[in-house]
């Protein structure tokens, strides 16, 4: 189906050109958050290869990655000066409830690392 | 336009006088003051009528526990093993309880400790609910505040104060985990809405320790993990999809199920069972919706993103469906457990697992209670959901979805009325609101002279314009009328729920008050008395066994082990003790053997006439024994389906242990003048078998009353 690759060339031609433009702090929330989806997926293959005993801290392990990438993209919601609804929130503010989020996610997984 | 009267006060004191937005906020916090107080002084009926005492039967567990933590400390108590209870079994407690409650009253008990005021713990239980149902008010204010305006929270705190729904259970003395649980549950919600209102972070992070008291207070904080997720589904659809939405709801999600894992009793449910799946759905969800909407935002043409749409859906869809088919059907996912799927499924208990049956909490909502737990709010109900559509905004979609869901389960078991009681308030005192202010603003306006409307009339419309003017004075009557009907029954409502209180919701249970024939009131303290008398007279290591209703009371009061108590989390071991309960005394003896007994505890009220005696949940026995025991079976106790205890019951029935035990020496005993001796007052008939003789156990105490009546295992014969 020619017209359906063509299609999805010109989309991520789109795409990578759109996203080249957005500013570098954001793309630096966006690398930050590839990592840590990235790191949760390793912690999944090894899960996979050696099993899940002590299921407990590999639940710690996995939320506290995928908790940090929520939060991240969160903050790069707040953050972002695209964003009409957050106008009115100054960046400083938004910096400070993702470290005190990411505070109260790490020290809870700390306790439930076991 | 101050008020005159002031003018005559001296200068100095002059100065005193308020602005009016002054005089509002201290009208406001005086009427919030009272409202405080009011929560929790109309919850003392039971205190100051008989003594400050837990009631029923789940508080003395958590008495025993906090009394426990507080003398134990926090580590003792989190892995604490108890071997008095479930014999030979024990019971893991630590693991197997929601701690919000205990761990509150402790720290409570050691706040005022610190500063100097010496009260017992038991103190501090019996008045943990009436505290917390006064911040409850606090939270309704604020809550209302939030979705309507600041009227709306001081009627919804108002309303909350007294509602007899909540009322009931959180009393002075009913030491429960609803006590605390609704606080934790409006708590939540209200943090929740404000969290979705203004895509904070911060508030969102509070619902989540909101919702992580919550998990730590009450096994039902499964409604608020349904609930939210529905709520986020329901904005979806209805296209209200915004950031703050995903901010509030995903921090929430991720910290509140890592904060709620923390509680052993909780542990991984939260990403293994079929009742916590939603959430995680709608997560999954969540992140499909803000990525879509990312990628048209950085796309900016419409034909490529229909394209990407596309594919994109399906990819989701297919993973999503797969990831639930092989999650349920490898087992991995569990299915929703009995006491949640009895309630989407209301036949379901009846048939299969009869324990969550034969609670009476657990039966379905008549009409009545309804009225006598809401009142007024019955109609206020409605007319609010009407307000709440027509002023849609994300709160008020909230408070909608609550009330409805709420309402539904409060219909299917009458223990959720406690749950939909916030709701209820809350939306009715949007209505109150609501229609009062339209009233009172009917009332303020002045007539309107002509010229108003004369820019706008025609001249077909010049009669009209006579009309409306001559309407207004009406208009102002009855705005004033509808005023004082409004304020009526706002008063029979407060009127009510005072007697409610007073005379239904305030009776300690274990001890019964009647009224004597001269009018004088008669207490019944038979219960304390027998388990006083157990604690005294009995040896240490004695066994106990008797129905599963008293048990927490004996370990609590009596301080000795029992075979089954309250926790119910053995079907079988109960199932063991219904079957000795309705075997023959020697059937009874040998299982009685095997389990080590060396006392049995029954309860009678033929000679009182107190109806929730051992005779008529004796059905319930059989049905749990005879669900896991086959030899019981219930037919063989019933005459032509009728239950009877006279001289037409089945000789199965004359000669069980049960009735044995309830009826020894009862046949000597007159009751009541002018009926034969062995008049059994609750059932109405003179009993059956009156020559009792028992050849394995001997009396061993009856109470005053002969309420509570105790028996002694005899040891086996020596052999010759």
């Amino acid at each position: 189906m020619p017209r359906a690759t063509s299609d999805a060339k010109l989309l991520i031609q789109s795409l990578t050109k759109a996203y080249a433009a957005t500013p570098t702090n954001l793309k630096i929330i966006d690398l930050y958050v590839i990592c840590a989806v990235a790191t949760a997926l390793m912690q999944v293959a090894y899960m996979g290869l050696v099993g899940s005993f002590p299921f407990n801290s590999f639940l710690s392990g996995v939320l506290s990655c995928i908790g940090t990438a929520v939060l991240a993209v969160c903050l790069r919601i707040q953050v972002n000066k695209d964003n009409k609804e957050f106008k009115d929130l100054p960046p400083e503010r938004a910096f400070a409830d993702f470290i005190l989020c990411n505070l109260v996610l790490h020290l809870v997984m700390m306790n439930f690392l076991g | 336009m101050a008020s005159t009267a002031l003018d005559f006060l001296p200068a100095p004191l002059r100065s005193l006088r308020l602005k009016t937005k002054q005089q509002e906020l201290l009208l406001r916090v005086s009427a919030l003051a009272l409202i405080y107080v009011l929560a929790f002084a109309v919850r003392l009926f039971s205190v100051l009528r008989y003594e400050s005492m837990i009631h029923e039967f789940d508080p003395y567990f958590n008495y025993r526990t906090t009394l426990f933590l507080s003398e134990n400390g926090f580590s003792e108590f989190w892995n604490w093993f108890d071997s008095e209870s479930w014999y030979p079994l024990g019971r893991v407690v630590g693991g197997t309880l929601f701690p919000g409650l205990m761990v509150t009253a402790a720290l409570l008990h050691r706040l005022l400790r610190a500063l100097s005021l010496a009260v017992h713990i038991r103190e501090v239980c019996v008045l943990t609910a009436p505290f917390f149902a006064a911040n409850t008010t606090l939270v309704a204010y604020a809550f209302g505040r939030e979705i309507w305006d600041s009227g709306a929270g001081l009627v919804a705190a108002a309303l909350i104060a007294i509602v007899p729904g909540y009322i009931s259970r959180s009393v002075a003395g009913s030491y429960d985990n609803e006590g605390v649980a609704i606080f934790a549950l409006l708590l939540t919600f209200y943090l929740f809405v404000r969290a979705v209102n203004t895509g904070s972070l911060a508030w969102a992070l509070a619902s989540a320790f909101g919702y992580f008291y919550m998990v730590s207070a009450w096994g039902g904080y499964v409604f608020i993990i349904n609930l939210v997720p529905l709520y986020v589904l329901v904005l979806l659809v209805t296209g209200r999809y915004s950031q703050r939405l995903y901010v509030a709801y995903n921090c929430m999600y991720v910290l509140g199920m890592l904060l709620a894992m923390q509680i052993r009793f909780v542990g991984f449910q939260h990403v293994q069972s079929g009742e916590h799946m939603a959430a995680m759905g709608v997560f999954f969800l969540l992140q499909v919706f803000f990525f879509l909407d990312w990628v048209k935002y950085l796309l900016n043409d419409a034909r490529l993103f229909k394209s990407f749409l596309r594919i994109t859906l399906t990819c989701v869809i297919t993973v999503g469906t797969l990831a639930l088919v092989i999650g349920t059907a490898s087992g991995y996912i569990s299915p929703w457990t009995g006491r949640f799927y009895s309630l989407l499924d209301p036949t379901y208990a009846k048939d299969h697992i009869p324990i969550i049956a034969s609670v009476s909490e657990h039966q379905p909502t008549a009409w009545s209670s309804f009225m006598f737990d809401f009142h007024i709010l019955l109609f206020l109900f409605p007319a609010g959901l009407y307000f709440c559509f027509k002023r849609l905004s994300d709160a008020t979609i909230f408070i909608v979805m609550y009330g409805l869901t709420s309402m539904y389960f409060a219909g299917v078991m009458v223990r959720l009325i406690l749950v939909a009681a916030p709701a209820v308030c809350l939306i009715s005192a949007i209505a109150a609101s609501a229609t009062i202010k339209n009233l009172t603003t009917l009332i303020r306006t002045k007539s309107k002279s002509p010229q108003v409307t004369s820019g706008k009339t025609t001249g077909s419309k010049a009669a009209a314009k006579g009309a409306v003017d001559q309407s207004l004075p009406f208009q102002h009557n009855a705005a004033i009328a509808l005023l004082l009907g409004a304020f009526y029954l706002l008063s029979r409502y407060a009127i009510h729920c005072t007697w409610v209180t007073s005379e239904a919701y305030s009776s300690p249970s274990i001890v019964l008050a009647a009224r004597g024939h001269n009018g004088g009131r008669v207490i019944f303290d038979d219960y304390r008395e027998a388990y006083y008398w157990l604690r005294q007279n009995t040896p240490p290591d004695a066994k106990i066994m008797s129905w599963w209703d008293y048990g927490y009371q004996i370990t609590a009061m009596g301080n000795r082990t029992v075979i089954v108590d309250n926790n119910t989390w053995n079907n079988t071991h109960i199932a063991t003790v219904g079957r000795a309960m309705s075997s023959y005394e020697d059937e009874a003896y040998e299982i009685m053997q095997s389990l080590d007994v060396n006392y049995v505890l029954v309860v009678f009220g033929g000679v009182t006439g107190y109806s929730s005696d051992d005779i008529n949940k004796f059905l319930w026995m059989v049905r749990i024994g005879g669900g896991v025991f086959p030899v019981i079976k219930e037919p063989d106790y019933l005459v032509n389906g009728e239950y009877r205890v006279d001289k037409g019951a089945s000789p199965k029935m004359l000669n069980c242990l049960m009735y044995k035990l309830c009826y020894y020496r009862f046949g000597e005993l007159t009751t009541e003048y002018g009926k034969p001796p062995g008049y059994d007052r609750v059932r109405g008939v003179e009993i059956g078998n009156k020559d009792i003789k028992l050849e394995y156990l001997e009396e061993a105490y009856t109470t005053s009353n002969w309420i509570v009546r105790i028996y002694k295992v005899k040891p086996p014969k020596n052999r010759s």
